[in-house]
């Protein structure tokens, strides 16, 4: 699809999801609605650095958790007021982003055991936010409830609904241009051979932490608006696998290096979990191996994930990306 | 600062647990050296392996020790069963998809034991759970020091079985050079699932060894997968020596940690020296370089 | 333009370059022979900032640029090309050329159009939204060129650019070089394919074994007995030598 369309689709998706709200009365409804989107910035962020960036991750929790408690410390503690909260949280989050590359990219640092370090990294900070008391150590941070709109606390789903639209919006449409922009040439020009981008001129180093930059600055929007929404903190929701594996579960499921993968992705696992609630009612765990099958599955006969589906169907085999020596040093 | 009467014994316990962590990482690192796969449904094998020890136990009375005559066995079949089926269809030509696809089984596995278990905690009761064995003036728990001898024993085991055995001959063949190994008449799928069911074997061990001074929950492989990881990566990848070096290593520094900073920062020392080593030094102290 | 000077690496044990030195003036077509295993990639390597030199210089017009990274030393225009060819895979013949045409162009569209015409240069035009990956050989060493080409080089080191190629093939691609040439762009080719190195080159190296055996005119060097040697064996030259005595 050529970009200019794929822009034209993406805008009328997003206007079609706003008429949610009008056309959605009951809560609960809406709030599927609005975690589905919350899913998809989530795994549109991941997306950034592992579908376009060909980094994975595996501790993408750092971001959200780092963005989450920004906000949640600031205001308990400071009395920050949560708006310039969510800025600050997502360039916390970015400015984490930057440290982690900086320790791996600098080293050469990639493929499965880039993914590992990403994961202990999380760890790291879950055990940091554990043990001290500003975080709340192991009891978490409880935001304290002040419905009104200046406090980032709405009365109804609907002003929660028009903030993560807008966030999530926003990271498509950054996507979007990731995707039709010199840095996204070269970022996906890095992702599919290194040696071969860089003999062009393009500085990896540059463009891989300019992608895990990004890609942590949405994951934190994210995390902010957890907090927000749920009110409750503590270091296993933020920093937490289950964060970690949803962000890379959708973009996975929808199709990495795509745009309109994780918003797929999302609808794909908000779907899958609600039907599994429907059929099997809400026992603990279910619609996880669920989750994890769908993983499964995907891996051993979709790689490209469901935007990729069409790849499949056309002529000719389509490209599988190249594995050099994607573990380890360079 | 804690004075010497307090440090020697916690060194010493840091060992034991050492030994455990070990046994756990040596069929980390021999699926690693094999396959060169990084087997991320580590953990969940290993607490499937520790709930069947307990059923073993609770439903009809096996004592734990004997257990290593059923379970290791069973655990054999299933890692072959998942290598050969699954995980060794999974590459596509990119490293991270093996990575991916183990992820996926052990959110799969990891659930389902949350569904049919529930999250309870349960531990076994053996006559020997509570016994002591005095070393250079400490008490050590009898389980964790059997654990630290069978730890020794399955390395050696191991070991025996990859030098002296047709098998071990050409599980070392296939790792070195799959394509010249192929031609000599080796079955490559078949090898690559032995390896992978000794590997998961070795967990069936662990978990033998590891229950009666532990306890099993659904939640209980996450805690040890990283600390696995970092034992494999800090030892060498593929490095049986590395991973009871290893082991040890991250034993006493998860006890001086514990020691020094506290029971809620104890393991961070562990998941530091792990990013420290993936930075500077991958092939870790015993590892071949890639 | 370029000139290294007593460039010495070595892998472990292995002295992969011993003090080459080596010289390629600006425009023309240089060439760099040698058997099989003699160094010329592992040189190139070194050039272009894969590997870092032990010892040596190397100098891009008048500028030491030993040590510096790929992307740098691209940057100073000049590009190498890969022997195992390198697509980016999963992006279209055009996305691929673009990432080249990017070096300079900062803006989508025009790089986009510059690789249009560059693709036509080369003879890709007709596969332009193409994935790169399901390109033949002869199709994957024309993207090769295309992606070097699209970044305004001044100098482009070819690596076995007409390797895997059938005579025709091989045929079709050697006016591309010319052109490429007459452009203004000096080149500079490892090449195994003699005819290819006798038409498109005016000045010859060799390689063996790490170090430089002979230079001058291709018809020379070819002729050179230390040449043969090194592709034929001990003592072939006198042999040959003989064989042409006594047919004469």
């Amino acid at each position: 699809m050529k970009s200019t369309n794929k822009l034209l689709v993406l805008i009328v998706v997003f206007g079609l999801i706003a008429l949610a709200p009008l056309l959605i009365t009951q809560e609960s409804l809406l709030n599927i609605v609005i975690m589905t989107l919350y899913a998809a910035l989530l795994g549109q962020a991941w997306n950034i650095l592992g579908g376009y960036g060909g980094q994975v991750s595996f501790g993408h929790a750092a971001y959200f958790g780092t963005g989450a408690y920004t906000v949640a410390v600031l205001q308990i503690q400071f009395g920050i007021n949560p708006w310039i909260g969510l800025a600050v949280g997502g360039f916390a989050a970015s400015a984490v982003g930057a440290f982690i590359g900086f320790c791996t990219f600098r080293y050469g640092l990639r493929g499965s055991y880039f993914a590992l370090v990403t994961l202990a990294f999380a760890e790291v900070l879950r055990i940091l936010s554990n043990s001290v008391d500003f975080t709340g150590a192991g009891v978490g941070l409880l935001i304290p409830l002040e419905r009104s709109a200046a406090n980032f606390q709405f009365l109804t789903k609907a002003g929660f609904f028009w903030v993560i639209w807008a966030m999530t919006f926003a990271a498509f449409l950054t996507v979007w241009k990731i995707g039709n922009s010199r840095f996204g040439a070269q970022l996906m020009a890095v992702r599919d051979n290194e040696d071969a981008a860089r003999a062009l001129g393009v500085d990896a180093f540059r463009v891989k932490m300019g992608a895990i930059m990004l890609s942590g600055f949405f994951a934190g929007l994210a995390g902010v608006f957890y907090a927000q929404y749920f009110l409750y903190l503590d270091p296993y929701i933020a920093y937490g696998a289950a964060i970690s594996v949803e962000s890379l579960l959708v973009p996975i499921i929808g199709g990495m290096g795509t745009l309109f993968g994780p918003l797929l992705g999302a609808a794909a696992l908000h779907g899958l979990s609600e039907l599994s609630r429907a059929v099997i009612g809400d026992a603990p765990g279910i619609s996880l191996v669920l989750y994890g099958v769908l993983l499964v599955i995907m891996v051993l006969f979709v790689p490209r994930g469901l935007a990729g589906l069409s790849s499949h169907l056309r002529v000719g085999k389509p490209a599988t990306p190249k594995t050099e020596e994607g573990k380890g040093h360079a | 600062m804690p004075d010497s009467a307090i440090i020697i014994p916690s060194i010493l316990n840091g060992l034991t647990t050492g030994g455990l962590y070990a046994l756990v990482a040596l069929g980390l690192t021999l699926i690693y050296g094999v396959l060169h796969i990084i087997n991320f449904a580590h953990g969940a094998l290993l607490m499937l392996g520790l709930y069947a020890v307990y059923f073993l136990n609770a439903q009809f009375g096996i004592d734990p020790y004997v257990a290593l005559l059923i379970v290791p066995p069973a655990m054999f079949a299933l890692g072959y069963g998942l290598q050969r089926g699954i995980i060794g269809r999974a590459s596509h030509g990119r490293d991270e998809n093996i990575l991916l696809v183990t992820l996926g089984l052990s959110i799969i596995i990891e659930n389902l034991a949350l569904f049919f278990f529930r999250s309870d905690t349960r531990t076994v009761d053996t006559p020997y759970s509570f016994d002591v064995i005095e070393i250079f003036g400490a008490f050590l728990p009898y389980p964790k020091v059997v654990a630290f001898v069978g730890a020794l024993v399955t390395a050696a085991l191991l070991w025996l079985l990859m030098s002296h055995t047709d098998l071990g001959r050409a599980i070392r063949a296939l790792a070195k050079e799959r394509k010249g190994a192929q031609l000599v008449g080796i079955d490559a799928d078949h090898v690559f699932a032995m390896s992978f069911g000794l590997g998961v074997a070795c967990l069936g061990v662990a978990a033998c060894l590891l229950l009666p001074s532990y306890y099993v929950n659904p939640q209980v492989g996450g805690g040890f997968v990283l600390i696995a990881f970092t034992i494999v990566v800090l030892g060498g990848m593929g490095s049986f020596v590395g991973a009871l070096v290893g082991g040890l290593i991250i034993g006493v520094v998860e006890a001086m940690g514990g020691l020094f900073l506290g029971e809620s920062l104890g393991q961070l020392g562990i998941f530091v020296i792990f990013i420290l080593v993936l930075i500077f030094r991958p092939t870790g102290l015993f590892g071949a370089k890639a | 333009m370029l000139e290294i000077n007593g460039l010495c690496k070595s892998f472990g044990g292995l002295q992969a370059s011993q003090s080459v030195t080596l010289t390629v003036s600006q425009g023309g077509i240089t060439s760099l022979i040698g058997p099989n295993g003699a160094g010329k990639t592992t040189l190139f390597a070194l050039i272009t900032g894969f590997h870092t030199p032990d010892s040596g210089t190397v100098r891009f017009l008048g500028e030491d640029i030993t040590g510096l990274p790929p992307e740098a030393i691209a940057k100073r225009g000049m590009i190498r090309t890969f022997q195992t060819v390198q697509p980016f895979a999963g992006q279209t013949v055009r996305e691929n050329i673009a990432v080249g045409a990017h070096l300079k162009i900062r803006g989508r569209t025009e790089a986009l159009a510059k690789a249009e015409t560059v693709a036509g240069l080369v003879g890709l035009g007709d596969r332009l939204d193409m994935d790169a990956g399901s390109l033949t050989v002869s199709g994957r060493k024309r993207l090769e060129v295309a992606r070097a080409l699209a970044t305004d080089p001044k100098m482009i080191l070819f690596d076995e650019v007409l390797a895997g190629l059938n005579p025709s093939e091989i045929r079709d691609v050697i006016p591309v070089i010319n052109a490429i040439r007459d452009a203004g762009v000096t080149i500079l080719l490892i090449e195994h394919v003699m005819q290819a190195v006798m038409s498109l080159s005016d000045y010859t190296w060799v390689l063996n074994q790490g170090a430089i055996i002979a230079e001058g005119p291709p018809r020379e060097v070819v002729s050179n007995p230390g040449v043969i040697e090194a592709y034929l064996g001990k003592g072939m030259a006198e042999r040959i030598a003989k064989r042409e005595a006594a047919s004469a």
